[in-house]
């Protein structure tokens, strides 16, 4: 287990895991449920017990909508979108590690998408 | 005439045009004047709600600023700038660490830490207008029309910061359609993510979740969505597969104050 990175992540995702009583709610409601290998209530766990590279490298990471649901959600208060952004942000904070280059985007347009989109995205997938 | 400061925001000024025209006509056909900030920046899109994340709020923070440099409330009507602004403001006011980075690297005048009032145009309505009285100067009501508020993810949570309605009940958007003479349909998953930004990585994703939100609607009788998120718009529009027409909530404001066709002028 790396101490460091799982301590970089609480201090970053600024919620305290040990809250979570695993009752599953984040993930029940969770809209990327289905495209995740690794769930909500997973992402809160695996950070406890510092297994996050695992996270780091699965993506998981990108799937989160950041639609807030298993925040507003859990019962204990736990947060666990932070913890997810957290560990993506751990992840595409390392060189040659964005999710999204800019070079990539012109192909990802069309004539409607909104601005809001693109921002968002880079935001999300790269630094 | 109450004045406001006014952020449309990045896809306002583009691709989501008819958000912000029919807010500014419709705002001073109600007696409130919305005044833009010369210099303003686009929010990002998504509030960063790392701790260790400084650089990405800037932008929320000199918006907040400005609007309490000209001693007014903040007024914005696309529901991703309003997440992002209301995050920001929720939490310099409360983390210190957060607020004592953010000044030291924007060096103003008299630091920010928070004390702003930011509305969303729909709050302003409610809160500033009130329904009541926009209802005596509807003109086209929309009367036996049946009409499906989509409020998505943004404009409802992180409650405690946004605290705009009550995040799983919230009845905002369909006051706002009695207001203007129609009927509000109730679904399951007008509060719901359409995908989002995720069109841009997982076009079936954004599909299976827009197309749910469409489908929920039109099984309870929807002839029509409405939206303040240029987003959800593209997603419900693009995305979703469904024939169910969808609108700007200011595009139906304005054509009830009978102002739409005035505006496209």
């Amino acid at each position: 287990m790396n101490k460091n990175l799982k301590e970089q992540v609480l201090r970053s995702g600024g919620v305290n895991v040990l809250k979570c009583m695993r009752c599953g709610k984040c993930s029940g409601t969770c809209p990327s449920y289905g495209e995740m290998e690794y769930h909500p209530h997973q992402f809160v766990y695996m950070v406890e017990k510092g297994d996050i590279e695992t996270l780091m490298k699965s993506e998981s990471i990108y799937k989160c909508l950041t639609c807030f649901a298993c925040v507003d959600r859990c019962p204990r208060g736990v947060e666990p979108a932070k913890v997810v952004e957290a560990v993506r942000l751990a992840a595409v904070r390392q060189q040659g590690n964005n999710h999204l280059e800019p070079s990539e985007i012109p192909a990802l347009l069309d004539e409607d998408l909104p601005q809001q989109a693109i921002v968002t995205a880079m935001r999300k997938y790269a630094k | 005439m109450e004045t406001f400061t006014y952020y449309p925001g990045c896809t306002l000024r583009t691709k989501a045009k008819d958000l912000d025209t029919y807010a500014r006509v419709s705002a001073e056909a109600l007696g409130i004047k919305l005044e833009e900030p010369a210099d303003w920046q686009c929010c990002g899109g998504a509030y960063t709600t790392a701790k260790d994340e400084i650089a990405t709020k800037l932008s929320a923070v000199r918006v907040l600023n400005s609007a309490k440099e000209a001693e007014t409330p903040l007024i914005t009507v696309c529901s991703a700038c309003h997440n992002v602004i209301k995050q920001t403001e929720y939490d310099i006011s409360r983390d210190e660490e957060m607020a004592s980075k953010v000044n030291n690297y924007l060096g103003l005048s008299e630091p920010y830490t928070g004390g702003t009032k930011v509305y969303h145009y729909l709050e302003m309505l409610r809160d500033v207008v009130g329904f009541d009285k926009l209802k005596e100067k509807v003109v086209n009501p929309f009367t036996g029309r049946k009409i499906a508020a989509y409020y998505g993810c943004l404009l409802l949570r992180p409650a405690k910061a946004l605290a705009m309605d009550d995040p799983e009940n919230p009845t905002i958007i369909e006051d706002f359609i009695r207001a203007i003479g129609g009927t509000p349909v109730i679904y399951a998953q007008r509060n719901e993510c359409c995908g989002g930004y995720i069109t841009m990585e997982d076009k079936a994703q954004a599909q299976k979740r827009s197309g749910a939100v469409m489908g929920s609607a039109k099984d309870m009788g929807a002839e029509m969505v409405i939206t303040a998120c240029p987003l959800c718009l593209y997603n419900l529009k693009k995305n979703s597969g469904s024939d169910l027409p969808v609108y700007y909530f200011t595009e139906l404001l304005a054509e009830a104050l009978g102002l739409k066709e005035a505006s496209n002028e």
